[in-house]
């Protein structure tokens, strides 16, 4: 098995030298922008080496991993999509939030325990970049939830909440498809959603949403989850449903019970 | 009362505190003759069952709601000139709205107490509708619509409609995304009626959608229109309470003729007071632990973002719910006019649903042809038909509103959306025929079950081996009190057809024949005297 996996990409690296695979994928992440600044720099002639090496481990992860369903050259199957130029901020989505590899096939990938270490989920991002040029992982300073949260909170209703709720307590789609809660998810993950779009969610590239509106989103939803519900319990922040729920329940149900235990003694 | 009191009192030298009352009594009575109404209102008698309670939880969460609302009217800004916010909430600073989104806001985080009197109104709100309709299911599952509380029952129906009329109207108000987006599905409504829709939404909204008079106008409603109906109908109804009389369950010495329970003054006044006291008590502690409908999270109202998980507020979710189920394509074109049958359908059947609900004591009064006068509350059992009726409506009306939240079902459930609405239509026809059978079913068992405990006792547990080797169970019997509560109800016979002083057999008859036969066809009789007599002698 292991010597399966290691064969292809043993074959891949000796076909390019080591520098064409760097040059490919500066020239993909310069194309992409400023967005991607960090990425590049840690790109530099100095940290080749240890890139080279990562990308051969991730390639092995990938073929162990990935490859049954998205093929050996990440050209797809009939089972999965192609993984060329998907960039490496969709490998750390799916991966780092356990979405992949799937554990069966379903309406769509959920939410699992992380198969992967931190390390292995990179070296799997750096292979996926490295076979085709796509969205890299978020810079740091569009993460700190730093941003202008009146303008990340009207973004989001307009362009997250019918699918996310206003609260982001997440919504139905067609067919036993949903759009997830987002109350506690990192906000690398929040970024890389919304330039990668996955599973059923519709990109939001830079030219769509740039990078700063991206992080005052996230500095809405940071906003949200660090601020303690105002005016009591939010009950599942679902609106009306649950409200009216509670009351039929809890509200008058407790008043039955009063009017049951007041007239209780004289009869 | 008062004579067996008077040598009691003429014992005690009165105090400063009796003397004053008895002043002031008498200053009040001499200049509005006031003694008269005490005397017969403060005679009216209260039954004790908890059943009787219910439109009393309204009555007093409605005042709840009148204190808290007057305290909201100090702040609230009815008025949809475009506004900056630069209140408290982080998230909505220098973001524009209207006036009534950000006087609201500002009564939930920069008004000393405001949030607390939002959310007791709303919380109150709530309850006051929730509490109507237990109230009229109790009503009607005890027959207490019959004669003589016909029109007392068409008032009640007019204040539940009334009510929600007041929660729509409030929920819209604070000119957040969620109320905006109510009312835009308010005037799909309006417009997909026929010619004149569009005309109507233009008039309401004073232009197209939303304008900027829609709060202003809503507000006058909610504060004006709407409560003075409400409370001159509510006055009426309490009126009409006492000129009735309550009805009261079977039970020893409770006949058609009595009413037997506490007084209202002094017992029932006191009960009264202190209950009212603990429903304010539980919807303010409601309010201060649960968070409800937050315009800080939908933020100010715009008519592109909808946000998943929009519904209305419980009482409205049948109509919401009736607007999903209809299938996809009900629209018909008719060269330039389309016919917007999607709409049509849900906004015909509502109101039929209603005037089927307002109407069924005409119907049944037609039905049983019983011109007396019924003070005694029917066990539900004992009406197998009506009941059945009832459940079939009630599921009916369940099914509408489960459908209003058929996203919410689909993903707390792992669902599809699809299935869910696939599911509840075909619920919305099955399901009230299935809980109209099973409901008469279990009626009929039950009066079986009554019939024979009232004629043999009910098995005590205590098996007695006899003389000759054979085993029997010792059934007690049921002591006279409690054998009166099963035996007392009111029986109808399918109505015999028979011509009329004119030998002829009218179509009306024939018409209410066949509904009688419809009602009474399966029916369990009363035990009667004769028959608990025999069964005696059985033993």
């Amino acid at each position: 098995m292991s010597k399966k996996s290691e064969a292809p990409s043993n074959r891949k690296a000796g076909r390019r030298s080591p520098l064409a695979t760097v040059a490919l994928l500066t020239i993909g992440l310069l194309s992409t922008g400023g967005a991607y600044a960090l990425f590049t720099t840690s790109a530099t002639a100095e940290t080749s080496a240890a890139a080279d090496a990562q990308i051969e481990e991730g390639g092995k992860l990938f073929a162990a991993n990935c490859a049954t369903c998205h093929g050996m050259a990440l050209q797809g199957t009939s089972q999965a999509p192609s993984l060329i130029g998907v960039g490496a901020a969709a490998v750390d989505f799916q991966v780092g939030t356990g979405r992949m590899p799937l554990a069966a096939t379903g309406p769509q990938g959920e939410q699992k325990p992380v198969q992967f270490t931190a390390e292995q989920i990179s070296a799997l991002s750096a292979y996926v970049a490295s076979r085709g040029t796509g969205p890299g992982i978020p810079d740091e300073k569009y993460l700190q939830g730093d941003g202008d949260a009146a303008v990340g909170a009207e973004l989001f209703r307009i362009n997250c909440a019918m699918c996310h709720n206003v609260a982001g307590a997440g919504g139905a789609l067609t067919e036993g498809k949903f759009a997830p809660p987002l109350s506690g998810v990192e906000p690398a993950y929040i970024y890389e959603a919304m330039v990668t779009g996955p599973q059923n969610m519709p990109v939001f590239n830079d030219h769509n949403i740039s990078p700063e509106d991206k992080a005052n989103i996230i500095t809405y939803l940071k906003f949200l989850d660090n601020t303690t519900s105002v005016g009591g319990f939010g009950l599942g922040d679902i609106g009306p449903v649950s409200e009216g729920l509670f009351i039929w329940i809890f509200g008058l149900g407790a008043i039955v019970a009063i009017t049951v235990w007041l007239t209780a003694k004289s009869n | 009362m008062t004579t067996t009191q008077e040598p009691q009192t003429a014992a005690v030298e009165p105090t400063r505190g009796t003397r004053f009352t008895g002043w002031a009594a008498n200053y009040i009575d001499e200049r509005t003759s006031i003694s008269g109404l005490v005397k017969e209102v403060g005679r009216k008698i209260f039954p004790d069952h908890w059943s009787f309670m219910l439109g009393e939880v309204a009555l007093y969460s409605f005042i709840v709601i009148l204190l808290s609302g007057t305290f909201l009217t100090f702040f609230f800004q009815a008025s949809m000139v475009p506004v900056i916010y630069d209140g408290s909430w982080v998230p909505l600073k220098g973001i524009e709205m209207s006036a009534a989104m950000d006087s609201t806001l500002n009564l939930s985080f920069d008004i000393r107490g405001g949030l607390l009197m939002r959310q007791v109104h709303h919380w109150a709100a709530l309850l006051f509708v929730a509490s109507i309709g237990l109230h009229m299911l109790r009503v009607f599952f005890t027959g207490a619509f019959r004669k003589p509380r016909e029109i007392n029952w068409i008032i009640g129906f007019v204040l539940f409609i009334l009510a929600m009329l007041e929660g729509f109207t409030g929920y819209s108000l604070p000119d957040d995304l969620l109320s905006g987006n109510g009312l835009r599905i308010i005037d799909g409504m309006v417009k997909g009626v026929p010619i004149v829709g569009t005309w109507i939404s233009y008039l309401v909204f004073g232009g197209e959608f939303p304008g900027t008079d829609i709060v202003g106008r809503l507000y006058t409603v909610h504060i004006l229109l709407a409560p003075a109906i409400l409370v001159a109908l509510l006055g009426v109804h309490m009126l009409l309470l006492i000129v009735n009389k309550h009805t009261q369950f079977a039970g020893p010495g409770r006949t058609n003729d009595n009413v037997v329970g506490v007084p209202i003054m002094p017992v029932f006044a006191a009960k009264a007071g202190g209950f009212f006291f603990i429903i304010f008590g539980v919807i303010v502690l409601i309010a201060s632990f649960f968070q409800i409908n937050p315009i800080w999270v939908y933020g100010p109202y715009d008519p592109s973002p909808v946000s998943a998980g929009t519904q209305p507020d419980w009482y409205i979710g049948f109509a919401d719910g009736a607007l999903r189920l209809v299938p996809p394509g009900w629209e018909v074109e008719l060269g330039v006019f389309t016919l917007s049958l999607n709409i049509m359908v849900p906004l015909l059947i509502l109101p039929i649903f209603l005037a089927l609900v307002a109407f069924y004591p005409f119907f049944e009064a037609w039905v049983t042809g019983d011109k007396r006068e019924h003070h005694i509350a029917d066990r539900p059992r004992n009406a197998p038909t009506r009941t059945a009726i009832g459940a079939a409506g009630v599921t009916f009306y369940a099914v509408l509103w489960a459908a209003a939240s058929s996203d919410l079902i689909a993903t707390h459930f792992k669902l599809t959306i699809e299935g869910v609405i696939n599911a509840c239509q075909v619920l919305l026809i099955i399901g009230p025929i299935i809980a109209y059978f099973v409901t008469k079913r279990i009626c009929l068992a039950l009066q079986k079950k009554d019939r024979e405990i009232a004629l043999h006792g009910y098995e005590s547990g205590r098996i007695v081996r006899l003389p000759g080797g054979e085993y029997i169970e010792v059934h007690e019997q049921l002591d006279e009190y409690e054998r009166w509560k099963l035996v007392s109800y009111s029986d109808y016979k399918p109505l015999m057809l028979r011509p009329d002083a004119k030998g002829r057999i009218t179509f009306g008859q024939r018409l209410r024949a066949v509904a009688s036969g419809w009602f009474f066809e399966d029916r369990i009789e009363p035990v009667t005297s004769t028959e608990i007599e025999r069964s005696h002698s059985d033993h």
